[in-house]
């Protein structure tokens, strides 16, 4: 057990138990806050595993921008700030599929990879990664500003009241 | 390093994001649970980097990066949804969302109304 | 055949027809009586008919042999189609016959039908519809009787039915008119179908419909037979034969003249002439001429009865027409063809005779019902003399035309059953025989009934005053009057008897029509016997039926022995069923089963669409799952191959 599994175990933990609680507090304000400290893990392992930009870009977009809208959504829905009991539909359907996909995803990676090693790559640096982005991935790339740029105009249109289609 | 950690991490948090699409009954928690899985998608994929040895280098991270450029459009749009639906309706419950237009209001988590909209 | 004959055998048909033709082209509807509509009718009807009796007196004095002539007009697969035409003796006599009583119907037509003191201002007698479906049938009629071959003859036989249908609904005011229509449409139709059948049955055996070609064809017994009887089937429908009855009596429910024309003098004798023009066939089927036999013991009887009871005094005389057909029936059945046509011209004279003259009673008095009538004898003395004559001539008073004729039958009857006369077992003689006979007594005593109760008594109706009726229609029963006399006496001449004379005619070269010989007592016997208890009970009381006599049998004798509840139980009611079946089948089978498709398909859409009309967390759960189910089937797949 190198240091690298030791703390991808650590961060591992972390990002489950953090992911657990979202799914299952009773305060919806908390959820938000543990969704932060989930995706914060995550952006950890990112590191660990060389991923040097995106774990940047995950604390930047996700942690800065992701987040704080949902709990804008949050607060401006209204919701109580207390406990509130009446957030959870019925359970079985839920821990069904819910269980059976994590677990069978787990014992399916499980099976394919058990306890073998792999060599840590180079670091993806921004310069490496924007190599890629823009020699091999630069149509998807632009698709994908088109795709944000419609997002864009699609969330303005949604949120305004005197733009859109015909009442 | 072994890479079956983040693999089966990212499994349980999969898996916690399906569970939390479907037990919650808040939009806004919903959104949350999906963000739960796009992140465990994040995770396998940048894991798969180190383990695939792929024609081109870190694609694994580049497509990890273009998934969290569309978690974010996804959030941006999904919220505003979930704020329009709120102005309609003052609540943000689920169990309220019809998936038709004709029932004004549909009751119970299995709402479904009569099937003469399937005529017109 | 000579160009003139055959020009005269085609305007006998043809001058009916064009009239006919032609005022239907007419506006049905006239609003006064002297609309131009109604006189250019009644122009037409009547002239269409004095140009048939010119031509039918014509060749009355041209033919006496058998003439024929004949073009094809179409061969499909080796049956031959003829436009033909047939005359001898027998056709040119009972075409005259027919000419004549068209003749006088239509000139009694227009007084009859025109607005007359009991109706209504704004009544409307639809003259030239009316007058156009007289000269169309008077045309069918001929057609039967000239046509050379058996497809002619069928087509003027349906024509027939229908003008009669049509005729029979003319007087929209009355309810039970298109009912009675419809009856006698059916009730004949049903005849006609074996008529059809046995036509057929010939043409094909023959290999041609023309009527020479059929009678000179060798047939096998079976199929001759059965020929016969279907034919049968046809001349019980159309001459009112039992059990094809039914419809007569319901179908005085058309005018007075309509009745006349159609259901005493002519259509009805159809049957009868059909018979006899195809008579060599029917010797050679014993068989079919025994079945005849007991028909027509059964209708002289059945008619006879049922006219003791009747108070409808149309009604008596088409129970009596019944009757009187059976007579001529009952002649062919004992291979006697030519005392059933003697009788056939005699009763075409006295009964329409007696028809013309009911409907002038009716005309003046307002009603049918005799309990109505009574003591007309000094206010109307044409009729009540014509009548008279009518009457006897029915009753066969000597020596009326009706003793000469009816006389014959029974002669032959008797011939048939004493002597083994005749192509039939002398037990058919002998039914025959009884029936006629006790037919005359019956005859007699309704015929003194309805004389009695009519012109004799004190008037019942002591608000109405009649009167004699006006020129036209007085002059047609009048002209009637002189053959329903005198025309017996014609028997006695070697031209008209031996016209008379049809080829296979069992009783010899020279046919004997009448027979002065000491067993004419025996029914001059049973019809004074007859007349003097109609009179005897008319006696004890003048204004009383004396049908009361009948006791518990008169309202058996009224409803004819029920037969038509038997013939409602029997055909009408499942035909009625039946036809609900199919139309429930129909509707709910086979509609069913289109509109069960589509709305089957409509619900399954429904079930679909209601299927994705899921809320929201269901929807999502079943894409969820859906996707964790697939997964596991590959990775199962993946890790099993």
């Amino acid at each position: 057990m190198t240091g690298a599994d030791v703390l991808l175990l650590a961060l591992g933990a972390v990002a489950v138990g953090a992911g657990a609680l979202v799914v299952a507090t009773r305060h919806l304000v908390r959820a938000g806050l543990w969704l932060v400290v989930c995706l914060g893990a995550l952006a950890g392992d990112y590191l660990v595993l060389t991923a040097e930009l995106v774990a940047w870009v995950q604390v930047l977009i996700y942690v800065g921008a992701v987040v704080v809208l949902l709990l804008f959504a949050v607060m401006l829905t209204r919701a109580p700030i207390g406990p509130s009991d009446d957030l959870d539909r019925p359970g079985w359907p839920a821990a069904l599929v819910g269980a059976g996909s994590g677990l069978g995803l787990a014992v399916l990676l499980v099976h394919a990879f058990r306890w073998s090693r792999v060599d840590l790559p180079a670091a993806g640096t921004a310069e490496r990664l924007g190599e890629q982005v823009f020699r091999a991935w630069v149509l998807p790339f632009e698709v994908l500003s088109v795709l944000l740029l419609a997002a864009l105009v699609g969330a303005i249109v949604l949120s305004r009241p005197d733009i859109g289609g015909r009442r | 390093m072994r890479p079956v950690i983040p693999y089966v991490t990212a499994a349980l948090l999969f898996g916690l994001g399906v569970y939390g699409v479907l037990r919650r009954r808040n939009a806004v928690l919903v959104l949350m649970a999906v963000e739960l899985m796009l992140n465990a998608v994040n995770l396998v994929l940048v894991t798969a980097d180190t383990t695939v040895r792929a024609a081109l280098p870190h694609s694994g991270q580049v497509f990890a990066l273009f998934v969290i450029v569309l978690a974010a459009a996804e959030i941006g749009v999904g919220l505003a949804i979930v704020l329009q639906l709120y102005r309609l309706r003052a609540s943000v419950t689920v169990d309220d969302v019809p998936l038709t237009e004709h029932e004004p209001t549909a009751t119970g988590e299995s709402a479904s109304p009569a099937p003469e909209g399937a005529t017109r | 055949m000579s160009t003139a004959t055959v020009w005269l055998a085609a305007v006998l048909p043809g001058a009916p027809l064009v009239a006919g033709l032609l005022g239907l082209l007419l506006p049905p509807a006239s609003h006064e009586d002297r609309a131009p509509a109604r006189r250019l009718a009644v122009g037409l009807g009547v002239v269409g008919a004095a140009v048939a009796l010119l031509a039918a007196l014509a060749l009355l004095l041209r033919v006496d042999g058998p003439v024929e002539a004949a073009t094809t007009w179409v061969e499909m697969g080796g049956l031959r189609v003829t436009l033909g035409l047939r005359l001898d003796g027998v056709a040119v006599l009972v075409a005259t016959a027919v000419t004549v009583v068209a003749l006088a119907v239509q000139v009694y037509s227009t007084g009859y039908l025109r607005r007359g003191p009991h109706d209504d201002v704004d009544v409307d007698h639809r003259y030239p519809p009316y007058a156009a479906q007289l000269s169309l049938f008077t045309a069918a009629m001929l057609t039967v009787v000239v046509s050379g071959d058996l497809i002619m003859l069928l087509v003027g036989w349906e024509v027939m039915g229908i003008c009669s249908y049509l005729l029979i609904a003319h007087d929209r005011r009355l309810p039970e008119a298109p009912g009675a229509a419809v009856k006698a449409f059916l009730v004949t139709r049903v005849g006609d179908v074996g008529f059809l059948l046995g036509i057929a049955l010939l043409g094909v055996g023959a290999g041609s419909f023309r009527i020479a070609d059929v009678l000179a064809h060798d047939y096998p017994t079976g199929t001759l037979t059965a020929a016969c009887l279907l034919l049968l089937a046809g001349v019980a429908g159309k001459s009112a034969q039992f059990p094809l009855h039914t419809w007569l009596p319901d179908a005085m429910a058309g005018p007075t003249p309509v009745s006349a024309l159609i259901h005493a003098a002519t259509m009805v004798a159809a049957g009868v002439y059909a018979v006899a023009r195809l008579f060599p066939l029917f010797a050679q089927a014993p068989a079919a001429l025994a079945v005849l036999g007991v028909m027509a013991a059964v209708t002289i009887l059945l008619g006879a009865f049922a006219a003791t009871a009747q108070d409808d005094i149309k009604r008596v005389l088409a129970w009596s027409t019944v009757s009187q057909i059976g007579y001529m029936t009952g002649a062919l059945a004992v291979g006697a063809p030519a005392a059933a046509l003697f009788h056939l011209l005699t009763h075409a004279a006295f009964k329409a005779l007696l028809f013309l003259a009911a409907g002038a009673v009716i005309h003046a008095v307002g009603t049918t019902l005799m309990s109505r009538m009574g003591g007309l004898r000094s206010a109307m003395p044409v009729t009540f003399w014509c009548m008279v004559v009518g009457l006897g001539a029915l009753a066969g008073v000597p020596p009326l035309s009706g003793f000469w004729s009816k006389d014959g039958v029974l002669a032959a009857a008797e011939a048939a059953a004493l002597d083994d006369a005749g192509p039939t077992a002398p037990w058919v003689g002998w039914l025959v025989w009884s029936a006629g006979l006790v037919g005359v007594a019956v005859t007699a005593w309704y015929a003194t009934r309805l004389l009695l109760r009519t012109f004799f008594g004190d008037a019942r109706m002591p608000l109405v005053r009649p009167h004699d009726p006006p020129a036209s229609l007085r002059w047609p029963v009048l002209l009637l009057a002189v053959p329903a006399a005198l025309l017996g006496l014609a028997a006695f001449a070697p031209w008209f008897a031996d016209r008379l004379r049809v080829a296979g005619d069992a009783t010899g070269e020279a046919v004997e029509l009448v027979h002065l010989a000491p067993n004419l007592i025996l029914p001059f016997l049973l019809l004074v016997a007859g007349a003097g208890v109609a009179w005897a009970g008319w006696r004890r009381d003048p204004a009383a039926d004396p049908a009361r006599f009948l006791g518990p049998l008169r309202p058996v004798f009224t409803r004819a022995f029920r037969l038509d509840d038997v013939q409602h139980a029997l055909v009408v009611r499942p035909t009625g069923a039946l036809a609900r079946a199919v139309r429930a089948g129909d509707e709910l089978g086979v509609d069913g089963l289109v509109e069960g498709t589509g709305r089957a398909a409509v619900e399954l859409g429904g079930g679909l669409a209601a299927w994705h009309r899921a809320a929201l967390p269901r929807a999502a759960a079943g894409v969820l799952a859906g996707a964790l189910l697939i997964g596991l089937a590959v990775a199962l797949i993946g890790v099993t191959s």
